[in-house]
């Protein structure tokens, strides 16, 4: 049954399931690598770009690979409000108060979403739906391919922005050092709207691009955030480079666990991973000593 | 300068603590209405589970998101107990109390002796919830996805099983009660001492010659132990367990949302957070319940307002919020007299 053709495909699949983890988990170690804040409403974030994107498609007829173009300034906004109104006040709080900040922002999302939308699951109907690409034995699902490319390009994106335009420069500098950059003259609350006016750009045009693989439920955002989170832990948070080659790894994790577990113990494999690495790295596999 | 402030320290606080607890004593003499014995039932069930959190949280500092999976051992460790082996759960409450102990403290060994510390301990914890979660939810021994009913056996002491919302009413208050009181002991210990200097900053507790890992692992273990208490009492008054319910991430974060917003590190801060949080939940249910959702939409939006406002708790806030409104009165009342 275990032929190599057979595990070239498992890892495909969970290469390309990883790269999704990755492009979540970007956005929230962009977060916590700027602000220190672990933002627990992604998930629910994620839960809207998907949600924008089935509606976009089912009033407008608009193609969910192009509705990236209605979810990223739209969920730029909503990070820059939630950092305005929300975070911004209790910054220098203890992590908890932050923590619970944010669980109830997520509480709240998920809610409103279920009064609006009812609990049902929703999927979104396009013609290439169904479409696979054959390579030899293996067979590549088009809209996992196309989530794929679309996260690693969104990831490169994001990394040129970060290293070479003057706000990305001032994010970064603001990460390493906020009283330096202060003193430089950076406005540092502004860095700190952009920087989750980012994150949650990233969160939601994922969930933009994942809408054609994946249904959509109030309570979708869960189930990958938790990955997310692992991700970010193993990576080490605040660590670019790191989400992404963990997130990879994670992906790659579930996907063999899949193969000699039953149904949702697949996942038990990644979080035994992330212990088995925090106790000999606490900070991450790419993190650095604080 | 923390001591100053320790109850009892006038005969007037300590009058009002008895009052406190005689009025709750007798309430199901008075309330007769089992909905409302219902609410007053669960509000001090999350007081005492906030209560158990706010040992290892609120006094040392490590706040743990996975309390849901030690609250889901207790629960199954005395259900499958009594199922399989007729062993009464007043007995299987402790054994189950003993086995979350060896989790909890194989947990805490993992991630205290090698560092992980603050939003990290955070997202391990979380972690280890999920892999309890999921263990639960793949082994048949657990039930599986459609949980364990426990069977019927009417009015029965020695089966923890009663007919009348009464008596575990009393169950859960004294339950309760005893949390605050082992807290307010601990607060004056020299236990709660570590405890405290391990929470204001590790590192100096560390040079001071306090083996943190150690202290840490006690508290964790007092907290894993609490928790499973209330899982078997969850058990026997809800007479059916599913891991959606009790081993759920929601449930963890119940419990936290009650002890941080009432006031880390008080004693009574988790029964002032699960009064005010259980209370406002319940009103909102019974008003928003027939719009699906709204309720929880209500509960969130209130939680971030009392973080935004009050980022010390309620407890610390309420009490500030009343000097200065009496300040401000004793200043008028200077004026006036001056007149």
């Amino acid at each position: 049954m275990i032929t190599p053709s057979f595990i070239i495909q498992i890892f495909i699949g969970g290469i390309l399931m990883g790269g999704i983890y990755s492009f979540i988990a970007l956005g929230l170690t962009l977060i916590f690598g700027v602000m220190k804040v672990i933002n627990f409403a992604h998930g629910a974030l994620l839960m809207l770009g998907m949600y924008t994107s089935y509606w976009l498609l089912t009033i407008f007829g608009i193609d969910p690979y192009l509705s990236v173009l209605v979810t990223i300034p739209l969920f730029f906004v909503i990070g820059w409000l939630i950092q305005r109104f929300l975070i911004e006040s209790v910054l220098d709080a203890p992590h908890l108060i932050q923590i619970v900040i944010t669980l109830g922002l997520a509480l709240f999302l998920e809610n409103i979403a279920l009064f609006l939308w009812s609990p049902d699951y929703r999927s979104v109907q396009v013609s290439y739906q169904e479409a696979t690409i054959l390579l030899g034995d293996i067979s590549i699902s088009f809209t996992r391919l196309m989530s794929f490319i679309l996260a690693i390009s969104g990831t490169c994106a994001l990394y040129l922005f970060l290293k070479w335009t003057n706000v990305g420069k001032a994010i970064r500098a603001t990460a390493d050092d906020k009283e330096g950059a202060i003193l430089m003259g950076i406005n540092y609350k502004q860095v700190y709207y952009i920087a989750f006016g980012i994150g949650a750009a990233c969160v939601g045009m994922a969930g933009s691009f994942i809408t054609p693989v994946f249904f959509v439920d109030p309570y979708i955002g869960g189930v990958f955030v938790l990955m997310a989170f692992v991700v970010v832990i193993m990576g080490g948070i605040g660590n670019f480079l790191g989400a992404l080659i963990c997130g990879l790894i994670v992906g790659v994790a579930e996907s063999f666990g899949a193969i000699f577990m039953p149904g949702s113990m697949k996942r038990v494999l990644p979080f035994t991973l992330l212990i088995i690495i925090m106790l000999f790295k606490p900070t991450g596999l790419f993190g650095r000593r604080t | 300068m923390n001591k100053l402030n320790r109850w009892p320290f006038s005969r007037k606080t300590n009058l009002f603590y008895v009052m406190l607890i005689l009025f709750l004593l007798l309430i199901p003499f008075f309330v007769r209405n089992p909905y409302i014995l219902h609410v007053l039932i669960m509000l001090f069930f999350y007081a005492y589970l906030g209560g158990a959190w706010n040992i290892l949280g609120g006094y040392t500092g490590q706040s743990s998101f996975c309390s849901a999976a030690f609250f889901g051992v207790g629960a199954y460790t005395s259900t499958l107990l009594y199922i399989h082996w007729g062993l009464s759960p007043w007995i299987g409450m402790w054994l189950g109390g003993v086995v979350a102990v060896v989790i909890g403290t194989f947990i805490g060994f993992l991630s205290f002796r090698y560092g992980i510390r603050g939003i990290y301990f955070v997202l391990i914890t979380l972690c280890f919830g999920e892999i309890v979660y999921l263990i639960v939810l793949n082994w048949n021994i657990f039930g599986g996805a459609s949980g364990i009913l426990i069977p019927l056996r009417g009015n029965s002491f020695s089966h923890f099983q009663f007919t009348s919302k009464v008596p575990y009413y009393y169950i859960i208050l004294s339950l309760m009660l005893l949390t605050a009181f082992f807290t307010y002991k601990l607060e004056r210990s020299r236990f709660g001492d570590f405890f405290i200097a391990i929470r204001e900053d590790e590192d100096a507790a560390e040079v001071l010659g306090i083996n943190t890992t150690h202290y840490k692992l006690i508290s964790m273990a007092i907290s894993c132990f609490c928790m499973a208490l209330g899982g078997t009492f969850y058990a026997q008054y809800m007479l059916y367990i599913q891991q959606d319910i009790t081993l759920s991430g929601t449930l963890s974060i119940e419990i936290t949302f009650c002890a941080i917003a009432g006031g880390l590190g008080t004693i009574w801060g988790p029964l002032i957070g699960s009064s005010v949080l259980t209370i406002f939940s319940e009103i909102s249910r019974v008003t928003l319940g027939r719009y699906r959702g709204m309720h929880l939409m209500v509960y969130g939006v209130f939680v971030v307002l009392i973080m935004l406002y009050m980022p010390q708790g309620l407890l610390p806030g309420l009490k500030g919020a009343y000097k200065k409104l009496r300040g401000e009165r004793g200043k008028q009342r200077d004026v006036v007299s001056g007149m």
